[in-house]
């Protein structure tokens, strides 16, 4: 079927166009971009006053299948996504059974391609079982199709097996994706050290927890060459250890999830669980400095870490609730509304860490509209006001931070690999 | 008042009315015959998730001498030892009629998830390192009693300020009742931005002490030094135990409390424990009549 989107704000970073103009699609891929396309054949999407930009591409999301199927699976992460606008993910290896072995990729890949709503690119282990002892086979992982590899969750705790793994993964030029973060400075504390944490009598973390790891993984990159992609930095001195590693011209990319710059540690008050996440949520400062990131580049890309728990998981004592919130189908609306409406960036430039940045991370040729592109189209209203409700969601699990927040941007209509996988509303 | 989950949302006005009720209660205790009529037909559950001898006998006491029945639970040999989460356990409790829960557990904010999820009445008896209400209000009790007011009056917190639910409801209380609380301890034991909670914070023990009205020792937790807060028992009594020579700085009637057990020796010298400015027994009594105030005050309002 063959789409015409007619009319539309076109934003497409990759191609350095922000402008009114039609899109066709040809049932798979992007057939033309430019003024007055007229296809007889195609269904007519009337984009006037609407923004159309490629399909979203979040590097980081949890879809807990195989083994936790009961807080999220691959169907319904995927209609999560396509609500959301997002067009591709990758999905991390944290299940149960870990992502550690070629067949596993196989498996997500599958249960993916069959349900034909989303592109999910799988994440395969940095070490077997995600135990930091021995490498995964990322040589087959990523023969497999896994993107990236990573023990997201945990840190790789071990220096140097750290270092075997940013060499070994270097040679099949895949990316480390590094959940950095020092369990020793953790110290089993419950959210960000500082005033809320003295406040609500919990045990408090500390911002160099995840500073050192920052550093330690970036220094070890930089040694061995490789490629490294930090993911949700979170704290100054992280996104600092990024910014004067890029101008050293270390191989680093990193990431930081919509909560780290749209809520401070104290959403944590009344010990309300759906602001309990790791890395945790911290100060006013450090959402400063988030922003900052983003606007000069630092931060390369936005990716939700999208963490479903069921809610037994989440309606318990705070410090014995779940780490996670669920993210992909507020991310745009909170990068238009803290972003993008506050002056920080453009729409252009938050368009591009949430679809052009993060293809590229991932060694994808999506998160563009570029003619002979997948057609994963996102169209959204940039300037139409909602408020958040949980119970819309698609996602299995409801555990949101945002629920009852009025924010700015809906997603109208989401097309992944030329089919509509979203209608939010509009008339075909 | 529905429940008292804390000092920090109660205010003055039901902080005086608590400890005048209790004043009346104390007085109580000194009859021959200690059975009242306020809480007859009333239930009283003490449901403790953490070990507690004093502050749970002391709350069964409060509840028996105004008459209410009262039953506990302990985590141990219960149906949380078998996994039932905490909302289940009390949910339970509550649908057995239940009119007070009164529930310590070593999760802050474990009280207030309780009061979302019962009808019933809460207190809290201890949460974590959030906030032991009852405690604080006995310790400003026993310092009103001694000392004629709150107001004005120059409290000094000593020792491990960071793992004290009740230092930080004295903090919340003593300050809305118009003292000035100031704190010292170790670094390593004084929680990040503690002065933003509107108090003055010292290393040095001896500038804490320094002109006090009340002086309060904490109780240090031994296997705090084994995760590294502090090199020694012996370093810390010496850099942070109160004893006869620091007493001297404060106000010479000044009084000393400690919530109790004291490591003998450690945060407090044996001399002033059992010297003249103790006032560590008479808190126990006061903490009885406070206990009956506020579940007397809770079953009218409930």
């Amino acid at each position: 079927m063959k789409i015409l989107i007619k009319g539309g704000n076109v934003i497409d970073p990759a191609n350095n166009i922000s402008e009114k103009l039609d899109i066709l699609t040809d049932g798979k891929v992007i057939a033309a971009v430019g003024k007055d396309i007229s296809a007889p054949d195609a269904e007519v999407i009337n984009a006037e006053g609407l923004t159309v930009v490629p399909g979203l591409v979040d590097i980081h999301v949890h879809f807990r299948d195989p083994g936790y199927e009961y807080k999220e699976d691959i169907i319904t992460g995927s209609r999560a996504a396509a609500r959301g606008g997002v067009t591709s993910v990758a999905c991390m290896p944290n299940t149960k059974p870990a992502l550690d072995c070629a067949a596993l990729i196989q498996y997500v890949k599958n249960k993916a391609e069959k349900a034909g709503i989303i592109n999910v690119f799988p994440v395969g282990c940095i070490s077997k079982g995600l135990k930091g002892e021995e490498l995964a086979e990322i040589g087959e992982l990523k023969a497999a199709g896994a993107v990236g590899v990573s023990d997201d969750g945990r840190p790789v705790i071990s220096s140097t097996l750290m270092r075997r793994a940013l060499e070994y993964a270097n040679m099949f030029d895949i990316p480390v994706m590094s959940h950095s973060e020092d369990l020793g400075l953790v110290d089993g504390g419950s959210m960000n050290e500082g005033y809320m944490s003295t406040y609500l009598g919990l045990r408090g973390i500390p911002k160099a927890a995840e500073s050192v790891a920052v550093t330690r993984d970036i220094l070890i990159a930089e040694e061995v060459g490789a490629r490294i992609h930090i993911c949700h930095v979170s704290t100054a001195n992280s996104i600092d250890a990024v910014r004067q590693a890029k101008k050293r011209g270390v191989r680093v990319t990193c990431e930081t999830a919509p909560h780290y710059f749209s809520l401070t540690d104290a959403a944590c008050d009344g010990f309300n669980t759906n602001a309990k996440m790791n890395p945790p949520l911290r100060s006013a400062e450090d959402v400063e400095a988030v922003i900052a990131g983003l606007a000069d580049g630092t931060i390369d890309a936005i990716a939700t870490d999208h963490a479903p728990h069921h809610i037994d998981e989440k309606n318990v004592e705070f410090d014995k609730a779940l780490n996670g919130i669920i993210g992909l189908e507020t991310s745009l609306s909170l990068g238009i509304t803290n972003l993008v409406n506050t002056g920080k960036l453009t729409l252009c430039e938050l368009i591009k860490k949430m679809t052009y940045n993060p293809a590229k991370i991932i060694g994808t040729d999506r998160g563009t509209l570029s003619v002979g592109a997948p057609a994963d189209i996102t169209i959204f209203d940039a300037a139409e006001k909602y408020v958040v409700d949980v119970s819309k969601f698609a996602s299995k699990s409801k555990n949101s931070p945002y629920g009852g927040m009025k924010l700015c941007g809906v997603v109208k209509k989401t097309i992944a690999n030329g089919k509509i996988v979203y209608d939010g509303g509009i008339e075909i | 008042m529905k429940h008292l989950l804390g000092l920090k949302d109660v205010s003055a006005d039901e902080i005086k009315n608590i400890l005048d009720t209790a004043e009346i209660m104390k007085k109580r205790l000194d009859g021959d015959v200690k059975k009242f009529d306020d809480l007859r037909g009333k239930s009283v559950i003490t449901v403790f998730f953490e070990n507690s001898t004093r502050t749970r006998l002391s709350f069964e006491l409060a509840a028996k001498y105004l008459s209410a029945d009262a039953a506990n639970i302990t985590s141990t040999g219960s149906s949380v030892a078998k996994g039932e989460t905490l909302i289940d356990t009390v949910k339970t409790i509550n649908m057995m009629a239940a009119d007070i829960l009164v529930v310590r557990h070593s999760s802050s904010g474990a009280p207030k998830l309780v009061s979302e999820n019962v009808d019933c009445s809460v207190v809290n008896a201890g949460d974590g390192m959030n906030e032991h209400p009852t405690q604080a209000l006995l310790d400003m009790l026993t310092i009103r009693e001694k000392k004629g007011k709150i107001s004005g009056l120059k409290v000094a917190i000593i020792g491990d300020v960071k793992h004290s639910r009740v230092a930080r409801s004295n903090i919340y209380g003593l300050k809305k009742m118009g003292a000035e609380v100031v704190l010292a301890g170790p670094s390593t034991l004084l929680p990040a931005r503690l002065e933003e909670l509107g108090v003055r914070v010292y290393t040095d023990v001896n500038k804490a002490i320094e002109g006090a009205d009340a002086v309060m020792g904490l109780r240090i937790q031994l296997e705090r030094q084994k995760s590294g807060n502090f090199p020694t028992v012996r370093e810390y009594s010496e850099l942070f135990g109160v004893n006869s020579e620091r007493m001297k700085l404060a106000k010479p009637d000044a009084i000393l409390l400690h919530p109790g057990p004291v490591n003998r020796g450690v945060e407090l010298t044996t001399e002033i424990t059992d010297g003249a400015q103790s006032c560590i027994n008479e808190q126990v009594k006061s903490g009885v009549a406070v206990r009956m105030a506020v579940l007397s005050i809770l079953a009218k309002n409930g």
